[in-house]
């Protein structure tokens, strides 16, 4: 349990509030040099602790977005074609045979690091953030499976290439798409949930200084009935940052006050024009009636 | 081979290695649960435990960072620690019952099936839901029903009537244009080609080396064609007795036309058929499904046939590419939520659902069941399926879908 709490505390002191579950599963990862997998809905901060996780380990982050298409030119490694061309015009006066140019053109002085091929060779363990996997084609997911589990990439001119440090690895997803048993197996596993009302405030409070306590307890309030009413997309907690910030910009003291203003605010909460029309002031009232 | 848990009563693998014996029974009491987990994890979450023990609440949480692997898991684990680790003796009765319960209703389909039907048709023992004239007198059916049963003289000018071998060669006919329209997409991906729109310089420039860096032959690239991989679950229940002959030529004809397509039988429960569907001769093919449909006219568990399909087909038959296509009237006496929560899993491994009902074409007929309403949302394109005109509309619809 100590452990836990010592990362539970230097997360707080990055700003980043995490519960018992989020932080087990973080030491867990570290100690057992795994890879681990955060699932939840948008909004829950899952690409937040990796950048939490690599200012308390004072590493790099490197990321690797995922979306449809991405293949293992742009996730892993590439040659710099263009400057292999010219290096190969450029030799064509030096009397160089062509066995030669090629044990020059496929050295590391032409190789594109892409992310993957990055994290693992660094001198310090990167944090590693392979962000929305969900998002990736099944055979890319396929692909990462041998780097995740042995930590090296075969480049066929190069020969293999093993990891300086093992990366620490945290991979997300939304769950628009069901991932494989096979990569679910070679992770740990954390489901992240919206915050509870309490964690809330302290993120609040932790990420809004100017911020009241009184206000900042109510806007929690407000965000969790909020995420009780049909949504189209739940507010998350970036966007109850962003309206804890207006609210404060605008000198709102408390939500008690004037109900047009703060109607005029939902912007910053709701991202659809259905959620919009949806919370009408009547909703509005009846929530910061909740809320007070 | 026995599961290791019924061994945890012997004393002497309890006395040898207490920890160990119960870390592979409470392995064991997940795996019974659907959790897919081996020894390694076993020998993992051993270490993790005993690496320091602090306390009950920290090693439930490292296991279930540990064992865990999807939300569903990640939601129902504490309660299956909870009952193995702290209750033990008392739950495991309880889950023990729980399975054969299971296993009772699997194998004796029959006996679920007359329930079904004395809990829905007060009258009539084991008639379809619609078709029998009967139920229509009967008052107090749930609303859906009388719906239905309202339109009964409708109905007998619908598909049902096109029985005749003309218009199934249409129908068949039809599944095929339908399935052309649909076929491929084009893949984002690049692929070596001989015939291609981009430049591949990684192998143009590996092969200009053996002409001296000189460029000459260049290589091209591509997307390739990614077939669509599409996937028909057609209700044959009581409801749909009249639609269901016409339909299975229509999926006959989907599945016969298409490489990568599925096709399962839904009333009770669920067959696949996809290989007795892609039987050439047409007549034996026919005859072989018409009996294994109608060896069940009973009620539909959508729901649960589709919770059958999640845990069983889904991961083999399902890939990022595929078109779910549901032929039902909606008319589902399982509980609505397990159908919208089985249809949702359904959605995450599927981008695009279809659902065709036979009944929506009728003028006054709302999706008002239970189960059509808490199916809608996940529904990408619902669209009325009772004559020829209308299944001929969807063409552009499905080309674009």
């Amino acid at each position: 349990m100590t452990e836990n709490r010592n990362i539970r505390d230097q997360l707080r002191a990055a700003d980043y509030v995490a519960d018992d579950a989020l932080s087990t599963a973080l030491q867990l990862a570290i100690n057992l040099k795994r890879p681990l997998l955060l699932e939840g809905e948008a909004g829950v901060g899952k690409t937040e602790v990796a950048k939490a996780l690599a200012s308390i380990m004072q590493t790099n982050l490197i990321r690797l977005q995922c979306y449809e298409g991405l293949d293992a030119a742009a996730a892993i490694y590439e040659w710099n074609y263009q400057k292999q061309l010219l290096y190969i015009k450029a030799s064509e006066r030096e009397d160089k045979t062509a066995s030669q140019v090629e044990q020059h053109i496929f050295t590391e002085d032409f190789l594109l690091e892409r992310p993957l091929l990055q994290a693992i060779g660094q001198e310090i363990s990167p944090v590693l953030l392979i962000d929305e996997i969900d998002r990736a084609d099944e055979e890319f997911e396929a692909y990462l499976l041998e780097i995740l589990s042995d930590f090296q990439i075969t480049v066929p001119e190069l020969g293999t290439i093993t990891a300086t440090s093992v990366p620490h690895v945290i991979l997300t997803s939304n769950g628009t798409r069901e991932l494989s048993d096979a990569l679910r197996r070679r992770c740990l596993y954390s489901y992240v949930d919206f915050p509870s009302q309490a964690r809330e405030l302290e993120i609040i409070l932790s990420r809004v200084p100017d911020i009241e306590a009184g206000l900042a307890d109510q806007i929690s309030r407000f965000v969790l009935n909020l995420r009780k009413e049909e949504l189209e997309k739940n507010p998350g907690v970036a966007e109850t940052l962003d309206w804890a910030a207006a609210l404060v910009g605008l000198k709102i003291s408390s939500l008690d006050g004037d109900l047009e203003t703060i109607q005029s605010t939902l912007i910053c909460l709701l991202k659809t024009e259905t959620d919009l029309k949806s919370i009408t002031k009547e909703v509005a009232s009846r929530l910061l009636g909740k809320a007070a | 081979m026995e599961p290791i848990s019924h061994h945890i009563q012997d004393k002497n693998i309890l006395e040898n290695h207490p920890l160990a014996a119960r870390m592979a029974g409470f392995i064991d009491h997940l795996r019974m649960n659907e959790y897919a987990l081996g020894p390694a994890e076993t020998q993992m979450a051993l270490r993790v435990i005993g690496d320091p023990f602090s306390g009950l609440d920290d090693a439930r949480l490292k296991l279930k960072v540990l064992l865990t692997g999807r939300p569903e898991e990640w939601r129902q684990f504490d309660d299956l620690f909870e009952a193995y680790w702290t209750r033990l003796g008392k739950e495991r009765a309880s889950w023990q019952h729980e399975k054969n319960v299971r296993n009772r209703t699997k194998a004796s389909l029959p006996e679920a099936w007359k329930e079904h039907l004395s809990a829905s048709v007060p009258e009539g023992g084991n008639a379809p839901q619609i078709e029998t004239e009967g139920v229509a007198e009967v008052e107090g059916e749930a609303s859906g029903r009388l719906i239905a049963t309202d339109k009964t003289s409708q109905m007998r000018t619908d598909l049902r009537q096109y029985v005749d071998a003309d218009e199934i060669r249409e129908a068949e006919k039809l599944a095929y244009r339908i399935a052309s329209a649909m076929r491929y997409r084009l893949s984002r991906r690049h692929r070596l080609s001989v015939q291609g729109s981009k430049l591949d310089l990684r192998r143009t420039i590996r092969r200009s080396l053996g002409t001296g860096g000189e460029p000459i032959s260049l290589k091209w690239r591509a997307r390739p064609d990614r077939p669509i991989r599409l996937v028909v679950f057609l209700d044959v229940s009581g409801s749909m007795k009249h639609y269901s002959r016409f339909f299975l030529q229509f999926v006959k004809g989907l599945v016969c036309q298409w490489m990568e397509a599925d096709a399962y039988l839904v009333h009770t429960k669920l067959i696949r058929v996809t290989d007795v569907v892609r039987d050439k001769n047409s007549t034996k093919a026919m005859t072989r499904l018409s009996l294994m449909a109608e060896g069940f006219g009973g009620g539909t568990r959508l729901g649960q046939s589709l919770a059958q399909f999640n845990s069983q087909y889904a991961k083999r038959s399902l890939n990022g590419r595929s078109v779910v296509l549901i032929l039902s009237d909606g008319y589902d006496t399982g509980p609505a939520d397990q159908l919208a929560e089985e249809l949702k899993r359904l959605k995450k491994r599927a981008p695009k659902l279809i659902w065709l009902n036979p009944l929506l074409g009728w003028r006054q007929y709302e999706p008002v069941t239970q189960a059509m309403a808490a199916a809608q949302p996940h529904i990408d394109y619902f669209a009325a399926a009772n004559t020829l005109e209308s299944l001929a509309a969807l063409e552009p619809e499905i080309a674009r879908v």
